[in-house]
Formats: C-alpha cells, structure tokens, sequence
C-alpha cells in the first residue's frame, strides 16, 4: 500500500517534471547546437553594435584632429579672425566671446537651475498641480529643439520685452535658458539620492527645513549637482544653432564687449570659416574643431568622473 | 508648597516651549524658500514665452497665408516674386532626416543598451558608459564637418551606383544625425533595461533560459516602454537637430524630393539659414521662421509628452 503510493507520486513527479521541462524548453529552453549558435551570433551583433558606436563616434574627434593638425599653433588664440588670410587667421575674438558667454550663463544658471531644483525637490508639496505643472514643464523644456530658443532669444530678448540688441549678454542669456532644464533634472536626481533619514537626523536635532536643506542635503548632493553645471556649460559652449538667431554670426576683428557690440563664438566662427569655399578654412575650422572638441571632453569627462567618483552609497 | 508653586509655573512654561509650532515666526527662511519657488516658477515663464514668441507672429502669418497653403502647399519658396508657402517640402527633409538617423541610431543604440545592460562585464561597462556619455557631448557642429568632409566622400565610394553631385546630401546628414543619438537611445533603453527586476532574469535562468533568450524575451519586452521612449526621444532629437543639418544637407534647395543624395531643406535649417542672412522685421518671410519654429515647437513637444509618460509607466511599474 505504501509502496504503490509512493510509486504513484514518484510517477506524477516525473509526469509534472517532463511536462514543465517540455513548456520550458518550448518557451525559454536552450536546447541543442541551434540554439547555441543562435545565442553567439546573437553575443557577436551586440559586440558589433557597440564597438561601431565607439568607432564611429572616436572618428569624429578623430578626424578633426587629422585635418586641423596642419594649423594647430599658437596663432589659433592670438590672432583675429580674416576673410583674406586663412593661413595666419585665429579664433581670439570668438574665443573671447566664448569665454563670455559662458561667463553669462554661469551668473544666470547656477543659482536659477540649482535653486528651482532645490525647491522642486526639498519643499514642493507634489500634491499641488502647480508644482506637478512645473515638473511636467522642465521635462518638456528639456526636450525643445535648440533653435527654438534662438527663435525666443530673438523675439524676447534680443528684440522686445528685454531689448538687448545683438550681444553677447543675448546670446549667454538665450543658452542660459537652453540649459536650465538639464541643470534642475541633474540636480534633482542628486538630491533625490540624498536618504530621507539625513534630513530625519536633522530634523530631530531641531534644524529647520532650510537648515537641514543648506547644511546637510545639499553638501551631500554637490558633485551631482557640480555634474550637472559642468555638463550644462559644456554644452552651452559647444551650442552654435541658437546662437545663429541671436546675432553671433558677424566677422568680429575686434575683441567683443559683454553689452554691446558684436560678438561670435568659437563654434560659430568654426562654422563661418567652414562655409568658405578655400580649402585653408577648412583646415582653419578644422583645428578650431580640435580646440573645441578638446575643451568639451575635458569638461564632460571632468563631470563624469567627479560624479562617478564621489558618487555616495548610503 | 513652595517648590509645589514653583513646578507648576515652570511646567507651563516648559509645555508651551516643547509646542510643536516654530519659536518665531522665520521671515527670513520664508523669504530663502520664496526665492526658490520663483526659481522655479521661471521655468514656466520660459515656456510661456516661447509659446508667445512662436504663435503671435504666427498668428499675423496665418492672416495673409492660409493655413490650407501652408500645410498642404508643395513649393516652399517664401523669397520668390510671387511667394509660395507650402512647408511639406521642408517637412519631408525633416522627416527623412529622422528616417535615416533612427535606420542608423536604433540598431546601433539597442544593440550597445542590450550589451552593456545584460552581457558586459561589470569592469567593461564602467569603462565603456562614460566613454559614451563623453561622446555624446561633442558638439554638433563638429560632428557636421564630420558629416560633410569625411562621411560624405566615403559615401561616394561605397555607393559608387547613386548619381551623388554637389557637396550636400539630405542622406548623409541623416546618417551623421543617427550617430549622435546613439548614445541617447543607448542610455535611455539602458536605464529601462537596468529597471527590470533582477528577480524576472533569475526566475527565466531558473526555468533553463539562456542569456540570449533572457534578453530577448524576458528583458526586452519588459523594458519595452523605456526602450520605446528612447526611440521617440530620439526622433524628437532629431527632428530639432539644426547644426548638422544646416553644414552637411545644406540650407537651400527646398524642393519636394526623397533623394538622399541630394540636399534637401528641413525646417531646421530653414530657420538657421534665414537667420544667418538679414532678416527685415515686419515682412512675411520673417514670419516665416516663427510659423515653421511654432511647427517644429508642436511636433517635438508631442513627441516629448509621449516619451515621458512611457518612462513614467515603466518607472512606476518597477521602482
């Protein structure tokens, strides 16, 4: 008696182990050569398909840096720009202008970006739809193609309510307002990351909500946040669309002023000498590309390793 | 009795101190959380100002242009004698801009999200992901002499066949474009990837899976609403792209084709082109950058409220 049934479950195990073996194989199962030559071919396209994204996006940097070789000296940075004499012409003006429209947004976007995160992230009651609104709103923002804020730039601040004219003051305020966007988003996911129970210990030790929010959170979340400026400024600084509306499209001989005057920047002028039909501004544009592209992947790769580097796990 | 009389005062007063309510009142930390929410609140007058920007002069354009012309009209010719104002030419250079850029950015930018989120080595991964994140800073200009000196040769030789003429190629451009949103779809699909429970790729192992079917038809398809979202993001990138387009498709030639070896004008590069001339305030062609920027506004912006709602599902789906 016993033994028969234990016989009977052994059989219905075996029964049930065969019938899940078979769904699974059916389903998931690797099974036989097929499958494994399925899953190696499968392993060699993904190799294929990162390794073309590493190639091909190294030869862009690549590239430039063979074609701009020829004219990478110092004549680069001291000398203005020409539309006679590619071989001596330079970037110091738009270098300049560079330097001051970054400048620019440094004023406008830390404190605006980094403190509409703060407040998005330690003190808006998400229940209220305005502070949702504002949420949904930076998202969006941070998807507008760039040329659309030039079109803003040049109604709103180059022309109407703010009046500037075409400066560089237009220019830095235009990408400020581009990059905010990525500045907040960044920023938040650094505060995001700070654990509840820091400000909790905060609390309890009797800080108030700006205090605990200056004195513990946000130490605690600056490299993300420092992150998050750097990769910003990097691509305010290599941001030419926007600019082409807002007036940095001029010849400037002359070193540009913050307010008023002309102005170009370092992509822009890498443009302009690029639309010249002689091949000596190619090599021209192609070496201001190389100082460009250096001084971006010095920054981005600044931001990257000092947010990897700092990164807390609590 | 006396020390009685002394403890019930004292206690009072130790009971109104320990009240839950703030000692003073704190202006000055009002104030600091008061400048915070205008902060924030910039963000909203941004937006406002861009749609003011966008739809009031496109408003005086659709007085003298009907907007029947505009959307359905095959000539965009708004500098002509007798102008034209029909923006599907410039549409369809767009629109084959993002074709060629996803042809190039899906494949290449699954494949590198699928690989760095399920076979590569953790030590390989965190090399290899801040290499494309540094990567998919250079600035696009960059990358459009990139397009139009060395992409658009080497197009040549490989395609030897295609009647290729004149240095633009709406193709080539398209190409270019597809490769700097590679690293956007690649981190996107990543990060949806990397959301998928760890518990789903153990149960599927448990049940005799290998990687490649765990991958494939365990991790993939749960993490299809991210993978979707960078696709679309993608194409909203690429539909704003304005640098590589402008230098290697060119900003003239606003003919109705689907010739990629051609340059053909998007609406991009309409409105950088038109602004790097002089622009007369006031006059129709004018107008004109504002009706197409408030095109391309509607067209991204929709495609962007889709891609965050799908990363909003799949967000609150695992985390």
């Amino acid at each position: 008696m016993t033994v028969d049934l234990r016989s009977s479950m052994h059989e219905r195990t075996r029964l049930a182990t065969a019938g899940a073996r078979a769904i699974t194989r059916e389903v998931a199962g690797s099974s036989g050569n097929a499958d494994r030559i399925q899953s190696g071919m499968f392993h060699a396209v993904l190799l294929l398909g990162i390794s073309t994204a590493m190639v091909a996006l190294a030869s862009i940097i690549l590239f430039s840096i063979i074609d701009g070789a020829p004219r990478l000296d110092m004549r680069l940075f001291t000398n203005g720009p020409s539309t006679l004499r590619p071989e001596t012409a330079g970037f110091r003006t738009s270098i300049i202008g560079s330097i001051y429209v970054v400048g620019g947004v440094i004023a406008v976007v830390v404190p605006l970006g980094v403190g509409a995160a703060i407040y998005l992230e330690e003190f808006a009651d998400p229940t209220k739809w305005w502070n949702r609104l504002i949420e949904l709103n930076v998202q969006n923002l941070a998807g507008v193609p760039s040329i659309v804020f030039g079109i803003l730039g040049l109604a709103f601040i180059v022309r109407g309510p703010l009046s500037l004219g075409f400066v560089a003051a237009a220019g830095s305020l235009t990408l400020a307002l581009l990059v905010m966007p990525t500045v907040i988003l960044t920023a938040r996911e650094a505060l995001r990351a700070v654990p509840p129970s820091i400000r909790e210990g905060s609390f309890a030790l009797g800080a108030t909500r700006w205090q605990t929010t200056s004195k513990q959170v946000l130490p605690s979340a600056m490299p993300g946040v420092l992150t998050g400026i750097i990769l910003a400024l990097a691509r305010a600084f290599g941001e030419a669309a926007p600019l082409l509306l807002v007036g940095a499209v001029t010849f400037v001989t002359f070193n540009p002023n913050f307010f008023e005057g002309g102005y170009s920047t370092l992509p822009v002028q890498i443009f302009n000498y690029a639309k010249r039909p002689q091949a000596e501004f190619h090599t021209l544009a192609s070496a201001g590309v190389i100082v460009m592209v250096g001084l971006v992947v010095a920054m981005n790769s600044f931001a990257i390793w000092l947010r990897n580097r700092y990164e807390q796990t609590w | 009795m006396s020390t009685r009389g002394l403890a019930v005062p004292s206690g009072d007063v130790v009971l109104s101190r320990t009240s839950l309510e703030a000692a003073s009142p704190r202006y000055g930390e009002k104030l600091i959380i008061l400048s915070l929410a205008l902060c924030a609140a910039v963000s909203i007058t941004v937006t406002t100002a861009i749609v003011i920007a966008l739809f009031v002069p496109t408003f005086h354009f659709f007085q003298e242009v009907s907007l029947i012309e505009f959307i359905s009209g095959t000539l965009w010719a708004p500098r002509f004698a007798t102008p034209s104002f029909g923006v599907l030419p410039i549409v369809v250079g767009t629109m084959m801009i993002v074709f060629f850029g996803l042809l190039v950015g899906i494949p290449i930018g699954l494949t590198s999200a699928i690989y760095l989120s399920e076979y590569a080595p953790t030590r390989l991964r965190q090399v290899v992901k801040p290499i494309l994140e540094v990567l998919a800073g250079v600035p696009t200009v960059a990358v459009g002499l990139f397009a139009i000196w060395f992409l658009r040769p080497l197009a040549e030789q490989v395609f030897p066949f295609l009647p290729w003429r004149g240095p633009f190629s709406i193709g080539v451009a398209g190409v270019a474009v597809g490769l700097i949103i590679v690293p956007l779809v690649a981190s996107v699909s990543e990060d949806a990837m990397r959301a998928v429970p760890g518990g789903l790729r153990e149960g599927a192992y448990a049940l005799g899976a290998d990687r490649f079917k765990v991958a494939t038809k365990v991790v993939f398809p749960a993490a299809l609403s991210g993978v979707v979202a960078s696709i679309v993001l993608a194409a909203s990138r690429a539909v704003g792209e304005t640098m590589i387009v402008l230098i290697a498709a060119g900003a003239g030639n606003p003919m109705l084709s689907f010739d990629p070896t051609k340059g053909v004008q998007t609406m991009t590069a309409y409105i950088g082109g038109v602004a790097t001339g002089d622009i007369p305030q006031g006059t129709l062609e004018y107008d004109t950058i504002f009706a197409v920027g408030a095109l391309l506004f509607l067209m991204t912006l929709a495609m962007n409220m889709v891609a965050i709602s799908l990363v909003r599902r799949y967000r609150e789906m695992y985390e």
